[in-house]
């Protein structure tokens, strides 16, 4: 079989992994050796269903002992299997990232014969890449559950991140779909990194040229909608792992039925893109807004509304709080306020310095209103038009866009009687009643420990 | 200081032309309405007063030193990248920047309400962001050893590219073709030079380079999921205009 054609099967077997950012280090480029990285990340260029293409992100191989349900690769699957030879992969590598195609290699490998032997496998690659051919550039790998610690250590010597995939949010998920992973084999790996990671920085101190342990930090990617978890629990669950973990990034992968399973979504339905995409917008207040997870959803509410975003959701609930003072709120008060994101945020707080600020000032400095004027005041006005009352607020806050993805959208023209939970508050009832009610569907039985993280 | 309705300082193009017109302005106390390069001047408009200023190198050297001295730092930086912005009318808003500056300080940079201000610094954000697009999307073609782009930026990214590239590819040899301002880099590993350059004529490609350009395609089409399909949200973060330029949409 020719490279070609490899390219193509162990592309396509690696497409539904979401992680493709080449963030995290900074890396100056040196003499003799060929690459350099970038801290924020470079996108090379974007596919059609719109995912940015950093990395040449394919397998080792698309063989596997394994037989997890939701996985194009599981063994009793019908479909062609094929392998890079290591110099293979490291040849394509190397002359994708000459002709500036790419900004380094993401491999991840379904099991060949044993988890160490296909980790080996991987090394050898990618000693080929960083010592014949001197590759300075960013390279992310998957850690095969199951290897031997010295492996993950010899790797995490080469490579800038390495992350294991989680996948299920559950133990019992993980029994269902993936009865040969234990989440023993999943966390280890994690723990030995970040230990990895820590004695490393401890050993930077002292040797100023100590070789970097993974310096990109790890990542994990949870998956969708195969299973009945809740948004409570992949929502705690990342915060346990952002926070015992130190985890860079978790990413979330909305199903895709590739398999006719009972236990699993029929093939005919679509991935759950919007659920996905609200998870993120949770991902980021997380990460970035200071925001905890019990604050977006809790064991009461266990899923995110879908048809406003998870900010304004919170908002709604917390109207007492606002408005706020633009010329006095602190950075962490602004964030909190719909349509205030980081940049916005920074700006606030930067001109301010210099002059007061007006609504007009707002604008100017690229603050987007929409959202933000029901919830600021400048020097102790509200904005031109604006009125504060539920249904306006309202109103304002949900976009076009948050309308058009909305299932029941769909053709006809959206009343707001079709928007979950909201029809019940519109009725005439006061402002602080417009808070989140109770969802039907999933009941969550809260779990303590999930996955041996204390939530 | 003076301010004069209709004059028009016309200077070579250069930065340091740019930075003689804000010291002769300073030394002839008068404050000029617009400041062009020759090339952009082209006839007088009626009841226009236009002087040449001829470039001075200690001249420049005293106004790009005193922006340290009396503004920031930082400012030195930012005046270098809004001279590359495509803004229409770029100099008198740098000029402009730069008396606002010696009158306000530092804290000139953080008066983003200000209309000058704050367009010097969208045009400069904008610079920054097409070069950081393009450290992504420039994509080389190699004819005997030899790394060759073609773009067609908007801003002038090209200095900021270099030091990309430079750094990435220390020991390659490249060049990088801006069709727009008609300039060049080229890296050798024993230097870099920015250049002009009107025209740029290349040779068929070779097998080799052949097979690449089909695994690239073959890799950029397989990656995507169908049941994900979204063009729209691939055009907003990849505009048309890149496309051209780039090896996966060539046919």
């Amino acid at each position: 079989m020719d490279v070609l054609e490899k390219l193509a099967i162990l592309t396509d077997a690696a497409k539904y992994d979401v992680a493709c950012t080449s963030s995290g280090v900074d890396r100056s480029g040196q003499p003799g050796k060929t690459g350099s990285a970038v801290a924020s990340g470079i996108c090379h260029s974007f596919a059609a269903d719109g995912r940015c293409i950093s990395l040449l992100k394919v397998l080792m191989t698309n063989q596997c002992v394994y037989d997890c349900k939701y996985c194009v690769n599981r063994t009793s699957r019908d479909t062609q299997r094929t392998a890079f030879a290591p110099r293979e992969l490291a040849d394509l590598t190397i002359n994708f990232y000459r002709r500036n195609y790419i900004e380094g290699l993401f491999l991840s490998s379904g099991v060949l014969k044993s988890p160490d032997y296909t980790m080996e496998r991987m090394i050898e690659a990618i000693e080929i890449l960083r010592t014949e051919y001197s590759f300075n550039g960013y390279i992310h790998v998957k850690a095969i559950p199951g290897a031997d610690n010295s492996l993950i250590q010899r790797m995490g010597l080469l490579v800038d991140r390495m992350s294991v995939n989680i996948e299920l949010p559950s133990e019992d998920s993980l029994g269902q779909l993936a009865p040969q992973k234990t989440p023993e084999a999943i966390l280890r790996p994690m723990g030995l990194i970040r230990a990895g990671i820590e004695e490393n920085k401890s050993d930077l101190v002292v040797y100023r040229h100590a070789p970097k342990f993974v310096p990109a930090g790890q990542s994990t990617q949870l998956i969708i909608g195969a299973t009945p978890d809740s948004d409570h629990r992949i929502l705690t669950l990342s915060e346990g792992l952002y926070k015992k973990y130190n985890l860079k990034r978790v990413f979330f992968s909305a199903y895709t039925p590739i398999v006719d399973d009972p236990m699993l979504p029929s093939l005919f339905s679509a991935p759950p893109l919007l659920r996905e995409h609200r998870l993120y917008q949770a991902d980021w207040l997380l990460r970035f807004y200071g925001f905890t997870a019990n604050e977006i959803v809790d064991a009461k509410n266990p899923n995110m509304n879908l048809a406003i975003d998870p900010k304004c959701n919170w908002a709604l609930r917390h109207l007492d709080q606002f408005p706020i003072e633009v010329s006095r709120a602190s950075y962490e008060r602004l964030l909190r306020v719909p349509g205030i994101g980081v940049l916005s945020a920074r700006k606030i707080v930067q001109a301010r310095r210099a002059c007061s600020l007006t609504f007009e000032g707002l604008r100017k400095l690229g603050v987007v209103l929409k959202r933000a004027r029901f919830f600021v005041t400048c020097q102790g006005k509200v904005d031109e038009g604006v009125v504060i009352r539920p249904d306006t607020v309202l109103r304002g806050l949900l976009s076009k866009n948050d309308l058009r993805m909305l299932p029941a959208a769909s053709g006809d023209q959206m009343t707001f009687l079709d928007v979950p939970d909201m029809a019940r508050s519109l009725g005439g009832m006061p402002v602080n009643a417009f808070g989140y009610l109770p969802e039907k569907g999933t009941r969550e039985n809260a779990k303590q420990y999930e996955f041996g993280i204390h939530i | 200081m003076q301010n004069n309705t209709n004059l028009v300082y016309i200077y070579d193009g250069t930065l340091e032309g740019f930075l003689c017109c804000v010291y002769e302005s300073y030394v002839r106390h008068e404050i000029p309405v617009h400041i062009r390069t020759e090339h952009d001047a082209g006839q007088p408009l009626l009841l226009e007063e236009t002087e040449w200023i001829r470039t001075d190198m200690e001249h420049a050297g005293k106004i790009y030193e005193s922006i340290d001295r009396k503004i920031a730092l930082e400012a030195q930086d930012f005046i270098r990248e809004a001279f590359l912005t495509c803004l229409p009318d770029k100099e008198i808003f740098m000029y402009r920047f730069i008396r606002m500056g010696y009158q306000y300080g530092r804290s000139v940079m953080d008066r983003l309400t200000d209309d000058t201000v704050g367009t010097l610094i969208k045009a400069v954000r904008n610079l920054q962001r097409e070069s950081h697009n393009f450290m992504g999307f420039v994509r080389f073609t190699i004819y005997d050893g030899v790394m060759v782009s073609c773009i067609s930026p908007k801003n002038r990214v090209l200095p900021l590219l270099s030091d990309h590239f430079t750094n990435r590819y220390p020991d390659e040899t490249f060049l990088i073709y801006d069709r727009t301002h008609q300039m060049a880099v080229v890296h050798k590993p024993e230097g870099t030079l920015l250049t002009a350059m009107h025209h740029l004529s290349l040779p068929p490609i070779d097998d080799a380079e052949k097979a690449y350009h089909t695994l690239w395609k073959c890799f950029q089409k397989t990656i995507a999921i169908e049941e994900r399909h979204n063009p729209k949200c691939q055009m907003n973060h990849m505009p048309k205009r890149f496309w051209a330029d780039m090896t996966e949409f060539e046919s």
